[in-house]
């Protein structure tokens, strides 16, 4: 049996900078990630991130990545296992992970969940023709393997993922045909819908995806417009050929761990489903459990970097490895938090949290 | 937008940043400190004054909604400086497609300058005629005309 002071379940931007902080307060970190790589889908982000200098705004999610990825490896208390699957957390606290195919029992004091969140899809006739895509598979093949998808493609969903990935692949040399989304508006924010239109992609809002085609692959795919009841409007089919779509339809947290380990759980349908109850600190309703990151809502990962660093410093300090500096930068990484939040585009998640966030506890 | 009479005294950033989104990250990079984001969540406000047109912010802009603008450039020409983020990057002295905020192809444009950046949002310097400095925001290089 292995034994840790905090285990931290999830090397993505959160994980990764729970473990930076509570490692640097002191704490011994075990940091599990079941990739093969640390850093979860910032690698992916070719383009450069909104947010302030704190969330390392202007700079690429890639970049970002690579400094989180440094720090961590830096820290002499990290102890970092890549390719490791948490399997179960037990009643007794134990933690079963699989470890480059070994099984290992870990033993931690405290736990910090930050397993990020899974893509949705969606159910149409022929959805699983080659060729058809979700946004996180676009982008692994693109910017980690350089492998371009499709000559022209069609995008789902005009959110942040839908319109920044169909940017990325305008950079690759693909035909991006259009986006459809099903909204009168488009989600994501207006500046990356702008930078799409300068380039001609055409962005069909009130519009959804009826069926795709082809025999052995995709050839291309109905689309129809919604009334103001978002229900399909007769007649107005149109057929768009290409050899590619990528369904950008929003994530929903990853939370079969913190089911397992019965944390009170609530659906937040702002958040993208079920949702950990914790409170201000991060910590869920089991004593040692905390989250941080898309895991406890779906959010942008300026935000979930905040969150890894709000667990890490807090865990830490439960732990007794409290920094002279605790309270000033627990205080600052809170109003850093409450400032993104603060704004139009953030209602949304508010009103999320807002139904699961309990009462600061002490 | 700035007045015709800042316009005649030379380049001046524009933004085309109407949404509030918390982002920042242009007021940090002004050297000149002409740009306030007062709450991160508040569109950028430019202090025409101290603005030169540098350009040093739309390098920096991660919603590429920055542009310059310099009426002074030439009697019947402007200069537009845009973000290009596409390889390959046009050639100075070529001629390319300018596109305007839908895409559409409104003319062309002498590339004047490329301006590489180490972050990998290159500027590049067009020369337009006048009455098209307002709308042209892209381009599309044509084959044979890349570096």
């Amino acid at each position: 049996m292995i034994t840790t002071e905090i285990l931290i379940i999830g090397a993505g931007p959160a994980g990764l900078m729970a473990a930076i902080h509570a490692a640097e307060a002191g704490a011994k970190v075990l940091l599990v990630e079941r990739a093969d790589r640390l850093g979860g889908q910032l690698i992916k982000q070719t383009h450069k991130f909104f947010g302030s200098k704190a969330e390392f705004a202007g700079e690429r999610g890639m970049d970002i990545a690579e400094k989180l990825i440094n720090l961590s490896s830096d820290i002499s208390g990290i102890t970092i296992w890549k390719n490791a699957v948490v399997l179960g957390i037990y009643p007794d606290g134990v933690v079963t992970i699989s470890h480059e195919g070994a099984f290992c029992t870990v033993s931690p004091k405290k736990i910090i969940i930050a397993t990020g969140a899974s893509e949705k899809t969606m159910a149409f006739p022929n959805n699983d023709l080659p060729g058809i895509y979700g946004a996180g598979a676009v982008q692994t093949l693109m910017n980690v393997h350089g492998v371009i998808p499709a000559k022209r493609i069609l995008m789902i969903g005009a959110g942040n993922i839908g319109v920044i990935v169909a940017y990325q692949l305008l950079q690759a040399g693909v035909e991006v045909a259009g986006i459809v989304e099903a909204a009168p508006q488009v989600g994501g924010y207006r500046v990356h819908a702008a930078k799409l239109q300068r380039h001609g992609v055409p962005i069909y809002t009130s519009h959804s995806i009826q069926s795709a085609h082809g025999d052995s692959c995709l050839e291309g795919v109905t689309i129809c417009r919604l009334d103001e009841q978002w229900q399909p409007i007769e007649g107005s089919e149109q057929y768009i050929a290409v050899d590619g779509l990528c369904l950008a339809v929003g994530l929903s947290p990853l939370t079969e761990l913190l089911w397992q380990a019965n944390c009170e759980m609530k659906f937040a349908a702002e958040l993208g489903g079920y949702v950990p109850l914790r409170d201000a600190n991060m910590k869920t309703t089991h004593e040692n459990i905390y989250v941080a990151g898309d895991v406890s809502g779906v959010e942008e990962a300026s935000a979930a970097m905040v969150e890894g660093k709000l667990a890490g410093l807090y865990v830490a300090s439960v732990l007794g490895h409290k920094k002279d500096s605790f309270t000033k930068e627990f205080q600052t990484a809170k109003s850093q938090l409450s400032a993104l939040r603060s704004g139009p585009a953030s209602v949304k998640i508010c009103t999320g949290l807002s139904k699961v966030v309990l009462e600061e506890v002490g | 937008m700035p007045s015709q009479e800042r316009f005649a005294k030379g380049p001046i950033a524009l933004f085309e940043c109407m949404q509030q989104i918390p982002c920042n990250p242009c007021a940090d990079a002004c050297p000149r400190g002409a740009i306030t984001v007062k709450e991160i969540n508040d569109c950028p406000s430019l202090n025409e004054e101290l603005c030169n047109g540098c350009g040093v912010c739309m390098t920096h802009c991660p919603g590429l909604s920055i542009f310059v603008v310099d009426y002074t450039y030439g009697k019947d020409a402007a200069l537009v400086k845009i973000p290009y983020e596409f390889s390959p990057l046009p050639e100075a002295k070529s001629v390319v497609d300018a596109l305007n905020r839908q895409g559409q192809c409104i003319g062309t444009a002498q590339v004047i300058r490329v301006q590489t950046s180490p972050n990998k949002t290159n500027i590049i310097w067009l020369s337009v005629p006048r009455e098209l400095a307002m709308e042209v925001r892209s381009i599309h290089v044509m084959k044979g005309e890349t570096s």
